[in-house]
């Protein structure tokens, strides 16, 4: 309840501190090139690989059936709806939400935000806005990429190896592939950049003790936002499910 | 002039300033001593504003630190610098960057005037022309010096040491000592300076006064401390490892 009621103070705090000049933009462009740009190595290669994993172990099943254009149509809703967008979640909290808690632990163990505080600079106003920012804004641009990357490994599955046609795979893909899927899959990664920067954001600051209280501190920076993650998408697809039948 | 009236701190159990009064006058030098985690960092924080008091008061030149809003207080801490004990350089800056910190973000000077504040304040410290490292290619020293002039740059009227010559070489103590006089004598402000270091505090002090159990047991010159007949005083000053410090220590154990 204490983490809770922590996060929910950080939230609303940043939120306000959001709208309340000097507005940085380059300093928001600097989070954004770390959060985003810096993944897309890891990003593009984790969404190739699941879609040729997924490409793959579903051509297994649909051989059998004789129904292997269906292929192109599973991969294409799983992957926009659910594996691009959590998995793409989860990388970003592995990848960026250890290394804010990382680095606002080592600020706070080595005094740095009290500096900023004496030199009359808010420490949420300078350190989590822009990376609140960067995140909500980078998750749904990093997950649409992921997406299209995923897709692209089924393709080159299906194509180069199950022998489907290229142009008719992707009909099948786009046929398959609804707005709302589309949507649904994205409206949610700006939760989980939203948590992913306030779980980091307040594991760091709250960094209790010298190194091991920084390692301590990321550990439990990355099981909480896997968790909440995974909770949240459990929450979003539920939700969905509902509103657009 | 620093009035500080009754406060008290405590953090879950334990108490770390209990009823603490102390007035400090404007244009000295006041060297807080007490041992090591007795709360003279704690003391800093409220005078800062960065801690906030159980109870009791704080005012900086008349105005109460607690009860200003959020533009009364950046506006007061512009005025007010602080030095702390490991440096606290922004790693991800360099030198120069963590220097004009201060006055990038709010005083809005041109590039000419800002790069010459930054090297006149290097210069203060004795390290001219170090603009471009990044704070890990710093020595001990040199990273105390560099906070230093992080902390002249925005021209304070008050600066705040803690623990200033800990954990560096006699000599490099002894020139933070020399430079914490010349710039009390340039630039005219109010330091305060909390140390455990007995040959700092006599160097730099116009005024002496020792923490003991989160208050001010004894207050007065150099001389005054030096001649003193408090048994804790006197204990703390000559560095005795028998007094009545360590047999209050001894009793809860």
């Amino acid at each position: 309840m204490y983490f809770l009621g922590g996060l929910a103070s950080l939230f609303f705090q940043t939120l306000y501190l959001t709208f309340v000049p000097p507005f940085k933009a380059e300093r928001v462009f600097e989070e954004v090139k770390k959060t985003g740009y810096d993944s897309l190595p890891i990003v593009s290669l984790v969404a190739l690989f699941i879609g040729f994993i997924f490409a793959l172990q579903t051509a297994y099943f649909m051989q059998r059936i004789g129904s292997e254009l269906y292929i192109a149509s599973l991969v294409a809703l799983s992957v926009v709806r659910e594996l691009g967008p959590v998995l793409t979640a989860l990388i970003v909290a592995g990848r960026v939400g250890a290394a804010i808690t990382a680095e606002l632990g080592s600020m706070q163990v080595t005094e740095q935000v009290d500096a900023l505080e004496t030199l009359a600079t808010n420490p949420i106003k300078y350190l989590v806005v822009p990376r609140f920012l960067a995140l909500i804004l980078v998750l749904p641009l990093l997950t649409l990429y992921a997406d299209i990357v995923g897709i692209l490994g089924s393709y080159l599955i299906c194509v180069y190896k199950l022998g489907i046609s290229g142009s008719l795979y992707l009909r099948i893909t786009f046929e398959a592939l609804l707005y709302k899927d589309l949507f649904t899959g994205l409206f949610k990664t700006i939760f989980f950049g939203m948590i992913i920067a306030f779980v980091s954001c307040y594991e760091g600051f709250n960094v209790q003790g010298g190194a091991e209280g920084v390692g301590r501190a990321t550990r439990h920076s990355v099981v909480k936002s896997f968790i909440m993650i995974i909770l949240a998408d459990c929450f979003f697809t539920a939700l969905f499910y509902f509103i657009f039948p | 002039m620093i009035e500080i009236t009754n406060l008290h701190k405590s953090f879950g159990e334990h108490k770390v300033l209990d009823d603490l009064s102390l007035n400090i006058n404007s244009g000295k030098t006041y060297v807080v001593i007490g041992r090591s985690g007795c709360g003279k960092s704690v003391l800093l924080k409220h005078i800062v504003g960065i801690l906030k008091p159980d109870s009791g008061k704080v005012i900086v030149d008349g105005q109460e630190i607690n009860a200003l809003n959020v533009r009364r207080m950046n506006e007061l801490r512009l005025r007010i610098s602080m030095v702390f004990q490991g440096g606290a350089l922004f790693d991800s800056m360099t030198v120069g960057e963590n220097i004009g910190f201060g006055l990038i973000e709010h005083q809005h000077v041109s590039t000419q005037e800002l790069l010459e504040r930054i090297e006149e304040s290097l210069c203060l410290v004795g390290l001219c022309g170090i603009q471009n490292l990044t704070p890990s290619e710093l020595s001990g020293g040199m990273k105390k010096r560099v906070a230093l002039a992080r902390a002249i740059c925005i021209r304070p009227q008050i600066i705040l040491y803690d623990e200033p010559t800990t954990g560096v070489d006699p000599i490099t103590a002894d020139s933070i000592n020399e430079l914490i006089k010349s710039l009390h004598d340039k630039l005219k402000v109010t330091s305060i300076v909390v140390t455990h270091d007995m040959k700092s505090a006599y160097k730099v002090a116009d005024r002496i006064a020792m923490m003991y159990q989160g208050k001010i047991i004894a207050e007065g010159t150099p001389q005054e401390i030096q001649e003193t007949n408090h048994p804790v005083v006197y204990q703390f000053i000559n560095g005795l490892a028998k007094g009545p410090i360590t047999e209050t220590l001894e009793q809860f154990r």
